[in-house]
């Protein structure tokens, strides 16, 4: 049972995703990504990670991706000029890209690993471990994710008030 | 098998319990909106069909059903079917969530079942929340694929609402999972037992929460597109806003979901704020076995109040501009959203209950 849904849950995924690239219209391309977003956060349900599928949903398809949409409606995309001259680029990429997948698929063989059992008991949830995680031995990474986070948002508001600083 | 079979069979008949209570609710409210609205303006209200007009939404409904269904010339057809669903959904999938009455626990044929809530998960804010913000796509969509330069307008306008004041809910809610220590809705009413002073709007200790429930109810009405937020649907400047194509069923579903949001975000107040199904005074709940009916009435009680409120907020208020919307949204609520997480955590720290 639980490889079916797991089965499932990847096909679509992997569906989806190609649909992102393949598809012509750029909304349609976002809804794509819609069902890959939900689908890695079905996959998340399957692993008993609640908290991070509903994260997944909040955070990529409820913001980021309705942000996508809203600039893909106000750009208006013209059929022609969608098609930048990547091809070179893309070729190259996707080479790296394959080699890399095929060498990681050689070199460990098809065999799926057993997933670690969880560390916690059953009577911590895992909002509370991963908060408590977040906060002990992973602090560090996580100060500095804040901090990045804060220079993006400095530069943001650098960019945006560029203009008027310049005028004064 | 057999126990998964009851279980399902359970389930099934209490989402069937649910969604008929909620969508004769919002029948109810179409109703009760035009009527209160009239009240207000000194004026009757419906009062053709049925005495004092209470037949109403059944002849509403029967319009709506048999109106023809028109896609304009050019639209996305998928889209814009697409669309009315996109945005119905997650407004009636969230009231698996919310718990109704008290959290019992009884046996069904060696079944474990709780009456009043469907699905007591650990996470039941954030799952309201992230459907929440999926709503915005039927919005978008709808906007978009009628191709009409009013809908495109009002469903832009809707994306750009429906994220600033996403983040103002959410930042609302933080307060209150620090004082009750939890993401179920089921835990957080029960951490609100006893009377009408341990609601989390009004416990003084460590820190109030009405401030917190204040934003929370603006950022709501922002979210509902209702009045004075209902910049998406603005009659006077957009027609009617990202649904001006949709007629017929469509159209319905539009309209259905505006209301099962309104009646979701009175659920979420009364659960995160005024105590859920819990009494204001510890002697009008009920003993024992009948603590559900008493239950149940305050939390339906609470609920009809806060849908009140809606009704009342749109005859009062007058529509916002585009940029004051951004302005308030950005430079007001969420400076106090934020400033009331500071204030809650460092009281809850430091006077523990």
């Amino acid at each position: 049972m639980a490889t079916f849904v797991f089965l499932y849950f990847a096909a679509v995924i992997v569906m989806a995703a190609l649909l992102v690239v393949v598809v012509r219209n750029p909304i349609y391309s976002a809804l794509s990504l819609l069902v890959m977003f939900f689908h890695v956060a079905g996959l998340y349900v399957t692993l008993h990670a609640e908290f991070l599928a509903a994260i997944q949903i909040i955070v990529y398809a409820g913001a980021i991706l309705v942000l996508y949409l809203f600039v893909v409606m106000l750009l208006n995309v013209k059929r022609e000029e969608q098609f930048n001259r990547q091809g070179p680029v893309a070729l190259f990429l996707g080479v790296v890209l394959l080699t890399e997948a095929v060498l990681l698929t050689v070199s460990r063989g098809f065999t799926v690993g057993t997933p670690s059992p969880g560390r916690e008991g059953p009577a911590v949830g895992n909002t509370e471990s991963i908060g408590e995680l977040l906060y002990s031995t992973y602090l560090f990474p996580f100060e500095i994710a804040s901090l990045i986070l804060l220079v993006a948002m400095i530069g943001a508001v650098i960019l945006s008030k560029k203009g008027i600083m310049e005028s004064q | 098998m057999f126990d998964t079979s009851i279980k399902l069979a359970l389930t099934l008949s209490q989402i069937g319990a649910v969604m008929g209570v909620v969508l004769l609710t919002v029948a109810i409210l179409t109703l009760l909106e035009r009527k209160v609205l009239s009240w207000m303006q000194d004026r009757m209200g419906p009062m053709e069909v049925g005495p004092y007009g209470v037949l109403q939404p059944v002849a509403d409904g029967l319009k709506l059903f048999f109106k023809e269904d028109i896609i304009p010339a050019g639209a996305n057809k998928i889209m814009f079917s697409l669309a009315p669903i996109l945005v119905l959904v997650p407004a009636l999938i969230g009231f698996a969530v919310i718990p109704f009455g008290p959290n019992w626990t009884i046996d069904v044929m060696g079944v474990e079942f709780k009456p009043f809530v469907i699905s007591d998960i650990n996470i039941g804010v954030l799952y309201i929340l992230a459907f929440a913000s999926i709503g915005a796509y039927g919005v978008i969509l709808g906007g978009w694929a009628s191709n009409s330069k009013y809908s495109l307008l009002g469903g832009l306008r809707s994306a750009a609402q429906l994220i600033s004041y996403e983040l103002n809910v959410g930042l609302a809610i933080v307060g209150v999972l620090l004082l009750a220590g939890s993401l179920s809705l089921v835990e957080i009413t029960e951490a609100q037992a006893g009377g009408f002073w341990n609601w989390f709007a009004f416990d003084p200790v460590p820190f109030p929460q009405f401030i917190a429930f204040v934003i929370f109810l603006i950022a709501s009405v922002a979210e509902t597109n209702r009045l004075p937020f209902d910049l998406p649907e603005a009659e006077s400047e957009l027609v009617a806003g990202f649904f001006t194509e949709y007629s017929g069923m469509r159209f319905a579903f539009f309209f259905m979901a505006e209301y099962s949001n309104m009646i979701l975000v009175s659920c979420m107040s009364t659960v995160l704020f005024f105590g859920g199904w819990h009494a204001p005074l510890p002697f009008l709940q009920a003993p024992g076995t009948f603590a559900w009916v008493t239950g149940i009435f305050w939390f339906t009680a609470k609920v009809y109040f806060f849908l009140f409120l809606f009704f009342w907020i749109r005859a009062t208020l007058p529509r916002l501009r585009y940029d004051q919307l951004m302005r308030f949204g950005w430079k007001v609520l969420l400076p106090i959203a934020l400033g009331n997480i500071v204030v809650t955590s460092l009281l809850a720290y430091i006077f523990p209950n």
